[in-house]
């Protein structure tokens, strides 16, 4: 039941974008999001969605299981939009009933936020679905190794990092386990109004945090047994080297920032209100 | 009370990269009464198939009838199922969860909807059935030892008074005496009141003592389905598939090759020590 929430899970695959360097794709994907907000016109959108899907295709990532992972953040999206799209008040009104109007402005508005939106989350995402978490804290505890210098405590801040999402398939079980232990005995979880689905929840956050506790307790134990006494003078199994392709990656990558602020914010194309 | 399994299939993560079948066109019947023993290779698909059993998880095809009624109906009263088939999970003490041992022994029945005298006569019972001393009722459930949280996980489900008890390893990680204590206790609550009793074990040593009759699981399907003296005889076969026949089973086929006459198809050690005395005699 649980095990739905695709959104931050690695999918294995074999595919190009899987083998970047873990920096590259940190930067890029910063890069995308940024992107997302240097243009407000649909040229722009256009040239950002054929990138994002030459980039899905590449990655061998089924779309279906991208899509699947928008599901938790419907909710948000609707109510983004809802808020956009009732309270901006711009141009020309297209719908008014009782308090309810609807003007140019916050439909335009409504349509950018959601796409951006979207895009924010498969792009993000796409970076979560092609990097194992442990490349990921590599890529980011490299890119962020020159703050060691500010006294930036690097290792330990990507350490906490891996840990954290090391764990969470690990809690994500253990709270299945503890769930379905409940519904054995009879639990409720799913009827009642607000009130009492929030105490419904004792019986399986209280386990849930025992075990939590319980795991880190002896995850700092076996640490210690190893010796482990933070970053400094550690070195890497797997060292970070970037190679052709990474900066093939990143030329790309320049590339389409350019040209989608370029052509997102000289070249509009208009379409009805858009 | 029989349950009866047909054509059951279970496909894990179904749709996405992790695809995994864990049951295979599983065909079953478990008449009522009876001390049935599940065991299998890690892997194999015992906790997926005990876990249909109450309906925690839903077969992706084929049936699953108990009392004759198909659980998978429209509007089949799932929750009264989860009454009647009690399931302990693997460390039920991970489960535990109130202020103290008593108050979580009677979660089960609060659910039911029982008023909280009765709650308390059935965990007071249950607690008893399982032979956990008084003096722990009062204390928070974190604080008892391993084999009592397990007691107290396990009186949990009890006080549910289940008409089908399923545990699915009640034994892992206990020592050797609070294995045999809980086994023992199990032992007496089956002979004691007239429920089925369902043992996923990973000992063949400690299955053979007790259950009547066994399911061998091997790769999401059942590879045999019989008495355990029957089974065991398949002791070649279950090897293959990295499991063992116990090892009284072992000596007597020994025995039996270098010239003793004794019968082979004994299942535990005090029956092979009798069988043996009878042949040297």
């Amino acid at each position: 039941m649980i095990r739905d929430i695709t959104i931050g899970q690695y999918y294995p695959a074999k595919s190009v974008i899987h083998r970047l360097d873990p920096r590259v794709k940190l930067v890029s994907t910063l890069l995308y999001l940024i992107s997302l907000f240097l243009f407000k016109s649909i040229s722009g959108y256009l040239i950002a969605t054929l990138f994002m899907a030459a980039v899905i295709r590449a990655s061998r990532v089924p779309l279906s299981f991208i899509v699947r992972g928008l599901k938790p953040v419907i909710m948000l999206l609707m109510i983004t939009v809802l808020f956009n799209l009732f309270l901006t008040r711009s141009g020309e009104v297209l719908f008014h009933a009782w308090i309810f109007t609807i003007t140019e402005g916050g439909l335009v508005t409504a349509v950018y936020m959601a796409a951006r939106l979207v895009y924010l989350i498969i792009g993000s995402s796409l970076m979560t679905f092609t990097t194992t978490p442990n490349e990921l804290t590599d890529g980011i505890e490299a890119l962020l190794h020159p703050l060691n210098k500010v006294r930036v405590p690097v290792h330990e801040v990507a350490m906490m990092m891996s840990i954290a999402l090391r764990f969470i398939p690990i809690l994500l079980e253990e709270t299945d386990k503890i769930m379905k232990a409940q519904i054995a005995r009879g639990a409720d979880l799913e009827s009642g109004n607000m009130i009492q689905r929030a105490k419904s929840m004792i019986p399986i956050l209280v386990p849930l945090f025992v075990s939590a506790f319980r795991r880190a307790n002896d995850l700092a134990m076996a640490m210690e047994a190893r010796c482990y006494r933070g970053g400094e003078g550690r070195t890497k199994m797997k060292p970070l080297h970037y190679r052709g392709r990474d900066y093939t990656a990143y030329l790309v990558m320049g590339a389409y920032v350019i040209t989608v602020v370029v052509i997102g914010r000289y070249m509009p194309l208009h379409v009805w209100i858009f | 009370m029989s349950i009866k399994l047909e054509h059951l299939n279970y496909v894990y993560s179904q749709g996405t990269a992790y695809e995994k079948k864990a049951l295979n066109d599983i065909c079953l019947t478990i008449p009522h009464g009876e001390f049935i023993g599940v065991i299998g290779h890690t892997g194999s698909g015992k906790s997926t198939l005990i876990q249909h059993l109450n309906g925690l998880i839903r077969a992706t095809s084929g049936e699953l009838y108990y009392n004759g009624e198909n659980i998978y109906r429209e509007g089949y009263p799932m929750r009264e199922l989860r009454n009647e088939v009690g399931l302990v999970f693997q460390y039920p003490e991970h489960q535990l969860f109130e202020i103290d041992v008593l108050t979580d022994v009677c979660f089960g029945p609060k659910n039911q909807g029982l008023s909280p005298e009765e709650c308390k006569e059935r965990a007071l019972s249950a607690l008893r059935l399982v032979g956990l001393k008084e003096k722990y009722y009062e204390s928070s459930p974190f604080e008892l030892s391993g084999g009592q949280k397990r007691r107290a996980a396990i009186a949990g489900v009890l006080a549910m008074r289940p008409k089908v008890l399923v545990l699915d390893e009640p034994t892992a990680g206990l020592d050797p005496k609070g294995r045999d204590d809980i086994l023992d206790q199990i032992a007496f609550l089956h002979r004691e009141t007239d429920m089925t009793v369902i043992l996923v074990s990973h000992s063949m040593e400690d299955i053979a003592r007790y259950a009547d009759r066994l399911i061998v699981m091997n790769r999401g399907t059942v590879m045999y389905y019989d008495e355990p003296k029957k089974v065991f005889e398949h002791y070649q076969e279950l090897e293959k598939v990295g499991l063992a026949a116990p090892q009284v089973t072992y000596i007597m086929h020994d025995l039996a090759k270098n010239g003793i006459a004794v019968r082979t198809d004994v299942t535990t050690v005090s029956e092979a020590a009798d069988e043996i005395m009878r042949a040297l005699s």
